[in-house]
This record gives C-alpha cells, structure tokens and sequence, in this order.
C-alpha cells in the first residue's frame, strides 16, 4: 500500500524529518537522524527507478485530485534517474558531515544545520518528481534559500557575502522563472507540464510564449550557472562549509539542467525550442565559452576549492552543450554527464574537505608532500580529477565520448575540437594539483600529519568508485540516460 | 496595443524595471533588497492582473453570481508572497551579519576589505 505512494513520500520524508531535526539537541542524534532520513530517500529513489524502467511512467495524483486541476507528480525515466542521483548524493554526504561540520561549524547550530540540509534536499527531489510548473518554483525557492544559508554558514566572513551575492542572483532567476510560468498560465489556463506541453503546441506563434520562453530559459540558465551567469558560483563553492560545497556542487546545478531539459523539450517541445526559437544557436557558443573560459580560469586559482569551482563552471558548459545538439547522443551525453559530474565532483569536495579537515586549508601550498602524508585523500583529488579531464576509464570519458559523437553527426568537426581542447586545458590544472601533491617537498617544519578518518575516506572514495565503475560499466548510466533522451525528443522506445 | 486598457501590465513592467535597475546599479545591500522586493512585487501584480476577469466578483459559490474572477492565480501569488517575505528575511538577516562581520553594507567597500576586484556590478 505504501509502494503506490512513493513519489509523495520522496519529497514529504525530508520535509517532515527537517523540523523533527530541529528539536534534536545533540549534535551526533541530529546527525544520525539526517543519515537515517538520507538512506530511506536512497532506498526508495532505487525502488522508484526499477517500478519506472519495469512499467513505465508512474502518475501520481496529490490528495486524489485528477490533473490537470490536481499536482500530478509524474515520474518517467529522466526524473527517477535525477531523483536517484541527488539521494545518492545525500546518503553518502551525510554520513561524512559529522566530523566535517563539527570541525567547522559550531556545536549549538548543528541541529539546524542538519534541519536546513534536510531542506535543502526537499526542494531539489521536489523539484525533480513534480510535474507541475508552479510546484518546481516553489521548490526551487525551498532549496535556494535553504542553500543561502549553509553557505552563510561558512567560518569566513566572505561566506555571508557569497551567499548575499547568491542570493540576489537566485531570487532574480526564480522571479524570471514565475514570470515565465504565470505568461504561460495567462495564454493557456493551466500549470501541469504535461498538459501545458499539448496547449503550447497549439498557440506557438503567441509573443507572451516567446517572452515565456525566454525568461524561463534565462532563469534556469542563472540557476545552472552557465556562462555569464555563473557570477555568484565560485564564491558561493569556496567559502561554504566543505560538506555543503560538495553536497551543493554535487546536487544543485544537476537540478538546474534537469529542470532546462524539462521545460525545453517536455514543454516547449524540441521543434518549438530550437527551430522557432534560437536555442541552439545561443546556448551553444556560451557553453562552449564556458568549457574554454572556466578551465582556463581554473588554471590560475591557488585556492583548490575555487580552482575546482571553476572546473564546475567548465563542466556545465559541457552538460549546456549536450543539450544544445537536440540529439539522442547530445542528450543521453547530458543526462550522463548529470550522473558522471555529481559523482566526480562530489567525491573531489569531499576530498578537499577531508583535506581542509587535517591542515585546516585548502590552499595549493598545503597541498605541497601530502601525496605522502595523506595518500587516500590525495589519489581521491587526482583520481576526481583525471574523471573531468575525460581520460579513458573514468566515466568523465563516458559523457565526452558521447558529446563528441554528437558534435560529429552534426558536422560539427570544429565543436568537437574544441571539446578536446577544453579536456587539454583541464588537463593542465589537474597536472597543478598532481605537481603540488607528489613533486613539491613538504614546507619546512610542517608537523605530522595524519591521513583523515574512515568516516570521511569511505564516502569520499564510494563516490570516486562509483566514478570509476560507471566508466567501465556503462550499460546502466547509458541505458537509463538514453531512454530518457529518446523520451524527451519524443523518439517512440 | 492600448496603454489604458492594459495599465496593470505597464504599470507591472515599469515597477520590475525599476527594480531591477536598483539591483543592479546600487552597491548598498539594503537598497538592493528594496529594488529585490520591488521586483517581485511587480510579478505579483501581473499575475493578479491576469486573474481578472471584466466584470467579475470575487469568486465566491452563490447563485446570484455566475460571473467571477479566476481565483487560482491569486492563490498562487500567497505562496509566492510566502516566499518573497522569507527571502527578504534571509537577505536581511545575512545584510546584519555582514554588518557585524564588515562593519558595511556597502559592497564596493567590502570587496576592498577582502582585497578582491569584485565581479563588476553584480
């Protein structure tokens, strides 16, 4: 009986769990309490996909009422599979930020801590298992401000000004977001996708559906921090608390592509996004300005976490391109690269933080002998980062592979060069980081250092493993992803 | 298309306008919060503008009245009423603890405290 409600539940167990959070006043019962909550949200994100990938779309009709006049949630293979990476994610971040967040945030606010994370991750698996266009604004709000203030949360004083900064930014792409959604609601009566996606077909050649369109793809597009709205990224990623960064850079921009492919291709439609309107001929020079200029910019980063958010912006760029191409490869490369990216970023802010953890900094002159001081926590850094270089056997290669086909079957020869050049780049501030780890002595004096605890290692390599893994092992990320892309073009399975 | 007719749709554009135009242009974090509450309050004006409905009452179930306004977007804009005076709490919570931290709420000066050029105007 509780099986039929598992879409609901998925969204309503964090939400319900965040305020009991609160009222834990031990730090470590908080923290086992959000662990537990993670591991059910796992669990029934697995559930959910294998129902999805058995029988089809699962419709789910809130308090009973009937869409288009009820929130449907509807799960397809694209959502399951969002739904699956973010709780992913969380049930392995979790249980690393006990050590972490009490080595940097202090010991009265963690139950709130762990109440705001709680929330933070309801509005992103809200966001993904809605199909309603209001809902996923109301959601993207939850998880934003809940974002703001773990990064406010951050010991520097620059945290409160990054998540000041990225609070203006998000709000105004939230706000184009509703604006959107309410232009919509005027020309067709109605906020369900599904619906929504029938009624615009008929109405294309309206001006509010081109403004709708617009501000809704310049809304997300802030939120995904795609060059040149990526401002408020690199501050936002360096100064938060290490879980949160790598919680965030791990879950949060993932949504943002997976709310950009929805209302492009769901919505608006294939035909409608890239032939009536430009989409294409906008989102793919941007990406590929991004893929050059966010590696590039990382090259000269001495602090790692923001070296390693500028990597982020570089990476998104690759994520945009995909979807750009509008082709079965271009999109089964995205949604991959959704899935490949979390893992690889994840486990690399999770081995900053084990690092921030033991010399209590991230900056590249820490880094300097501690391939032999700390070694797991090192070959975790480079192993991550050889994943966004795109060397063969990790799954960064996966989605590379396929993003050049696209770029191929789309005699686009100079698009693909320039994805190779970008992994070049990459290269070079990867080589940074292995220079620092394993060729540069020791500072003089340093004191012994050990390597960080299992409870911070074990996550941090779970998620590199399953990196590695998923780049050898691709019948299952590939398979999911390009049923989700034959869905979205509409391409009968 | 008739300025008159549509006034509440001007009227919706030029208040997010102005809005905007202080986020952008003023580096005094309340200010921006002002021109940030500005901005939205301009969208929920046009979404109860395209509830209304000429003629109509207030959609209350009588049978004198068959006539009513669309009811669904002004239950739409008290969500997102929620949502805009939450994040003028986070952003004004955030603005004191800058205070505490900076000793400003003047952005330009808190990127010279932190000797970083700043990302231009955003």
């Amino acid at each position: 009986m509780i099986a039929g409600h598992l879409p609901i539940l998925q969204v309503a167990l964090p939400l319900i769990a965040a305020p009991l959070c609160v009222l834990l006043r031990r730090p470590t019962l908080a923290w086992a309490f959000a662990t537990l909550v993670s591991w059910a949200l796992l669990a029934m994100s697995i559930l959910l996909l294998i129902r999805v990938m058995a029988d089809g779309v699962i419709s789910y009709h809130l308090g009973g009422w009937a869409p288009p006049f009820g929130i449907e949630y509807r799960l397809d293979a694209l959502n399951c599979f969002v739904l699956l990476v973010i709780s992913a994610i969380a049930a392995v971040v979790t249980p690393y930020m006990r050590e972490s967040v009490a080595s940097e945030i202090a010991a009265p606010r963690h139950n709130l801590f762990y109440g705001l994370y709680l929330l933070a991750l309801t509005g992103l698996l809200g966001i993904a298992a809605t199909g309603d266009a209001f809902n996923i604004y109301v959601f993207m709000e939850i998880s934003s401000l809940a974002s703001y203030v773990l990064i406010g949360l951050g010991s520097s004083r620059r945290a409160r000004a990054a998540a000041f900064q990225y609070l203006i930014m998000g709000t105004i792409g939230a706000t184009f977001l509703l604006i959107g959604i309410g232009l919509l609601y005027m020309m067709t009566g109605t906020l369900n996708l599904a619906d929504l996606s029938q009624r615009v077909a008929k109405v294309p050649d309206m001006r509010p559906i081109y403004a709708a369109f617009a501000f809704i793809t310049v809304g997300i597009l802030i939120k995904l921090a795609l060059f040149p709205l990526h401002i408020w990224l690199p501050n936002a990623y360096t100064h938060a608390p290490s879980a949160v960064s790598a919680f965030l850079a791990a879950s949060a921009t993932k949504v943002g592509a997976y709310v950009l492919l929805r209302f492009v291709f769901t919505l608006f439609g294939a035909e409608f996004s890239f032939e009536r309107m430009p989409l294409m001929e906008i989102l793919m020079p941007l990406s590929l300005i991004a893929i050059l200029v966010g590696s590039a910019v990382a090259i000269f980063q001495y602090d790692l976490k923001r070296l390693f958010a500028y990597s982020s912006i570089g990476q998104i760029g690759y994520l945009a391109l995909g979807i750009s191409f509008a082709s079965t490869s271009g999109l089964t490369g995205a949604i991959v690269h959704i899935f490949n990216h979390a893992m690889m970023k994840g486990g690399i802010f999770l081995a900053l933080g084990c690092m921030m953890y033991r010399t209590g900094s991230v900056e590249l002159s820490a880094l300097h002998g501690l391939g032999r001081r700390m070694p797991f926590t090192t070959a975790a850094l480079i192993i991550g980062g050889l994943g966004l270089v795109g060397v063969p056997l990790t799954s960064g290669f996966v989605s590379k592979w396929y993003l050049v086909q696209a770029a191929l079957e789309a005699d686009l020869w100079p698009v693909a060069v320039l994805i190779l050049l970008g992994s070049l780049v990459a290269l070079v501030y990867v080589g940074r980081v292995i220079e620092a780890a394993y060729f540069r002595p020791p500072p003089p004096g340093a004191h012994a250092i050990r390597e960080a605890s299992l409870q911070m290692l074990i996550p941090t390599w779970i998620l590199l493993a399953a990196s590695l893994y998923f780049g050898v092992h691709t019948d299952i990320t590939v398979g999911v992803a390009e049923r989700g892309a034959e869905m979205l073009l509409g391409i009968a399975h | 298309m008739d300025i008159l007719t549509h006034f509440n749709y001007w009227a919706a554009i030029a208040l997010a306008t102005i809005g905007l135009y202080a986020l952008v242009a003023r580096h005094n974090m309340i200010k921006k919060l002002i021109g940030l509450s500005l901005f939205q309050t301009a969208v929920f004006l046009l979404f109860i503008t395209i509830g209304k409905v000429t003629g109509g009452t207030a959609p209350i179930l009588d049978s004198a009245y068959s006539l009513y306004s669309n009811p669904l977007p002004h239950v739409l804009i008290l969500t997102a009423i929620v949502v805009s005076v939450s994040t003028l709490a986070v952003g004004l919570a955030l603005a004191i603890a800058i205070k505490r931290d900076y000793g400003t709420v003047e952005e330009d000066e808190i990127h010279e405290a932190d000797n970083d050029p700043g990302p231009g105007s955003a």
